[in-house]
């Protein structure tokens, strides 16, 4: 974009007054909001000690999972729009004939960096049939870099492990379909 | 010359010009929709996406008569007065409806079909299509049957265009496939027990507008979007087919026709289409050599399989060969029809700069079984390598050019020092051992191929080269057309193209560049004056001059 670009709208900043010279209304201004806060409720806590409370897991984005279908198989259909959307590249699918006479395709492997994974959530909104979600999992450590490279089998065990408190967000796309609900 | 109008724009045509409405309206950047119509095949207008408004217009009194009737634009053709209007309400209605009327019993499985992003029926439904599906039907997923070896039917995915059943009754005249069933259950199939199988097939998958023929080849391999396409010749025979090579990464998935009316037209034959796995064969030689006993003597850099082998690094692989070459004197070079034209008259100008009386020789160039003509014309050439013709007359232009055969006695009874042998051909069995010890006769062997062979072992310098999917450079097939490719894959580590090996031979400066060498080529070589000018994507024809030169 050019500096004279119409579409950029030039603004001055304000002017000082009186008040904003002379500092010491500001300093005021400032120091009471810090009174304020040394009296009111804590919100930070004291991490790792204690857990933060996570207001609304539905919504928070943290570690990956793949969601199984009712009869237990992975829910995914290897579509790779999940790897189209994510703009870190972190997600590597080798997709293949499923096993399974109902379905068409599945993924043979499934891996997601959660290192390179910037976890802005595309990868759930991309896919059609509701198989990749993000978790409220936050706190994510490894030994090695390959230790974070989430297979199939990890994936799907980070949905067993969360799947009770947090439920699958839509039922849509049942994966016998492979397609838009 | 007749006068013709497209949504106000008028263009004129040839008088030899026979153009149906699509056609024309491509000249003038309207793109009408449709599926069942290819330029290659019969016209059926049973789609009916094409329909267009027309009308004539009255020379004399430039009164425009509209027929009330909408009609296939593929059907129609564009005479002197035609009028067509493509882009009125009654069109865009017409657009909508056949595409609701496809969509009804599409199963609507985009996320895991494999023409996903490149499907008609998906860029027509976004363009021409409603915005909501009034049927309430679930997306389902499609049956399944193979046709043959290579293609695949998803049934339900199949909008009844009839493109393939016309190819195989049309181009390669073997009527495999049918239409069976009646109306609302019609199904594309073959009679049983009488498969896909003739050496054109894998057509229709390219000509199938859906996904609904798939390669059993490349199915769910990649999604197509992932993919760069890169213009390529074909080096399976010598017809050449134009192609495109898909690729992602590196790494090749697929190969399709590429259309050029004056080599392939729309098509290209199995066995170019499926014989390129070669290229990431495990057994692709990567790492050059020089034999040499003081290095492997005192295991400084032996390759470790007791070989005598060093492996080395390539700047230095060359200035060695240089340098052993140049000390040695005589030389041959054995050009195989699998260099571009570039690369033999680099490699020749290398030669004749060593030794000024270098022997020329070009290799064997294989033959298989016969010439195989289908109806339409399309043939499969027995001889299976791509650059002969050109190659032969790059020799020809450095002194008297010998086969292979004329060029091994002469090994020993001319007492020559160093041969230079080029492969690249995809047979294991290019070379048999006897030739091959023959060739070794020379105190020098110098090597460049893609695989091992009989002669790869008794190399003295051993240099790893390049497939046609890595290469850029032009190619002359039978007919004498020179087509001009540029490299779609990197070579594997260790491996490097002829030409750039040539290249730093010479002491060019720079990165090897074949458009600079065929100008040099067209301006030095009276056979080749043709491809002077821009090499277009069709390729030129390089018999013009010939006859001139005659
Ligand atoms: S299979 Fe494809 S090419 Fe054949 S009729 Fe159906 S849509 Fe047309
Ligand atoms: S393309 Fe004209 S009717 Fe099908």
């Amino acid at each position: 974009m050019q500096a004279n670009d119409p579409d950029i709208l030039w603004v001055e900043e304000p002017k000082l007054g009186l008040a904003g010279k002379l500092y010491l209304p500001l300093i005021a201004q400032g120091l009471t909001t810090t009174t304020r806060h040394l009296f009111s409720k804590k919100i930070t806590v004291s991490y790792p000690d204690t857990e933060p409370e996570i207001a609304n897991p539905l919504i928070y984005r943290g570690v990956h999972r793949l969601n199984r279908d009712e009869q237990g198989r992975v829910k995914c259909v290897a579509c790779f729009l999940c790897a189209t959307a994510c703009p870190a590249h972190c997600i590597d699918i080798i997709g293949t004939e499923s096993p399974w006479p109902d379905r068409e395709k599945y993924p043979e492997s499934f891996t997601i960096d959660e290192l390179r994974c910037i976890y802005c959530g595309m990868c759930e909104e991309a896919c059609p049939v509701d198989a990749i979600e993000l978790t409220s999992l936050y706190n994510l450590t490894g030994r090695t870099r390959e230790e974070m490279v989430f297979d199939k089998e990890k994936l799907l065990s980070v949905h067993d492990q969360t799947i009770d408190k947090e439920p699958m967000r839509s039922q849509g796309g049942a994966t016998s379909q492979g397609g838009f609900p | 010359m007749a006068k013709v109008w497209i949504d106000d724009q008028e263009i004129e045509l040839g008088d030899n010009e026979r153009l149906n409405g699509i056609e024309a309206a491509r000249r003038v950047g309207v793109e009408v929709p449709h599926y069942c119509w290819h330029p290659g095949l019969s016209v059926v207008a049973s789609c009916r996406m094409c329909l267009v408004e027309c009308g004539t217009k009255n020379s004399e009194t430039g009164e425009v008569s509209m027929l009330p009737k909408l009609v296939p634009a593929c059907q129609t053709p564009a005479k002197d007065g035609t009028v067509m209007v493509t882009n009125s309400e009654k069109v865009a209605h017409a657009r909508a409806f056949v595409e609701e009327a496809l969509l009804i019993d599409h199963p609507i499985d985009c996320p895991i079909c494999d023409k996903a992003g490149e499907c008609n029926l998906q860029d027509y439904h976004f363009e021409h299509g409603q915005q909501e599906r009034r049927a309430d039907i679930k997306p389902f997923t499609s049956r399944r049957r193979s046709m043959g070896e290579t293609v695949t039917l998803f049934v339900d995915r199949c909008v009844m265009c009839s493109r393939c059943v016309r190819f195989c009754r049309e181009v390669t005249g073997t009527n495999e496939l049918m239409v069976v069933q009646r109306g609302a259950h019609e199904e594309i199939d073959v009679f049983p027990g009488f498969p896909l199988e003739n050496k054109l097939s894998g057509n229709v998958v390219d000509l199938c507008p859906v996904g609904a023929l798939g390669d059993s080849d490349f199915l769910y391999s990649q999604r197509v979007w992932f993919m760069k396409t890169h213009n390529g010749v074909c080096t399976g025979c010598s017809t050449g087919c134009s192609i495109q090579i898909d690729e992602n990464q590196d790494k090749v998935y697929r190969i399709r026709p590429r259309t050029n009316p004056h080599v392939n037209q729309w098509w290209m034959c199995d066995d170019g289409r499926y014989n390129w796995r070669y290229i990431h064969d495990d057994a692709r030689l990567i790492g050059p050599s020089v034999s040499d006993p003081a290095v492997s003597g005192n295991g400084a850099s032996s390759n470790g399989d007791g070989s005598g082998l060093g492996l080395m690094e390539w700047s230095t692989v060359i200035a060695r060969v240089d340098d052993d070459v140049r000390t040695a004197g005589k030389m041959a070079v054995v050009l195989s029809p699998h260099l571009t034209v570039e690369e033999a008259y680099l490699l020749c100008t290398y030669a004749r700069d060593v030794d000024p009386d270098a022997l020329i020789a070009v290799g064997p160039a294989p033959v298989v079984g016969e010439d195989e003509t289908f109806s339409q014309g399309f043939t499969i050439r027995a001889e299976k390598c791509p650059n002969r013709r050109g190659v032969e007359e790059v020799a020809a232009v450095f002194g008297k050019r010998l086969t292979l055969d004329e060029l091994l006695p002469k090994i020993t009874r001319d007492g020559i020092q160093t041969v230079w042998v080029t492969g690249g051909y995809p047979q294991a069995d290019w070379m048999d051992e006897a030739t091959a010890n023959q060739l070794a006769a020379a105190q020098m062997l110098v090597v460049q191929d893609i695989a091992d062979s009989p002669l790869w072992q008794v190399a003295t310098h051993k240099m790893p080269s390049a497939t046609f999917a890595e290469k850029e450079g032009s190619y002359v097939n039978f007919s004498n057309r020179l087509q001009s490719v540029p490299w779609a894959i990197r070579p594997p580590a260790g491996a490097r193209t002829e030409g750039s090996v040539y290249w730093q031979l010479l002491g060019r400066s720079g990165l090897y560049q074949s458009k600079i060498v065929l100008k040099e080529v067209a301006s030095e070589i009276a056979f080749f004056r043709a491809a002077g000018e821009d090499v277009g994507e069709h390729g030129v024809d390089l018999t013009i001059d010939m006859l001139a030169g005659a």
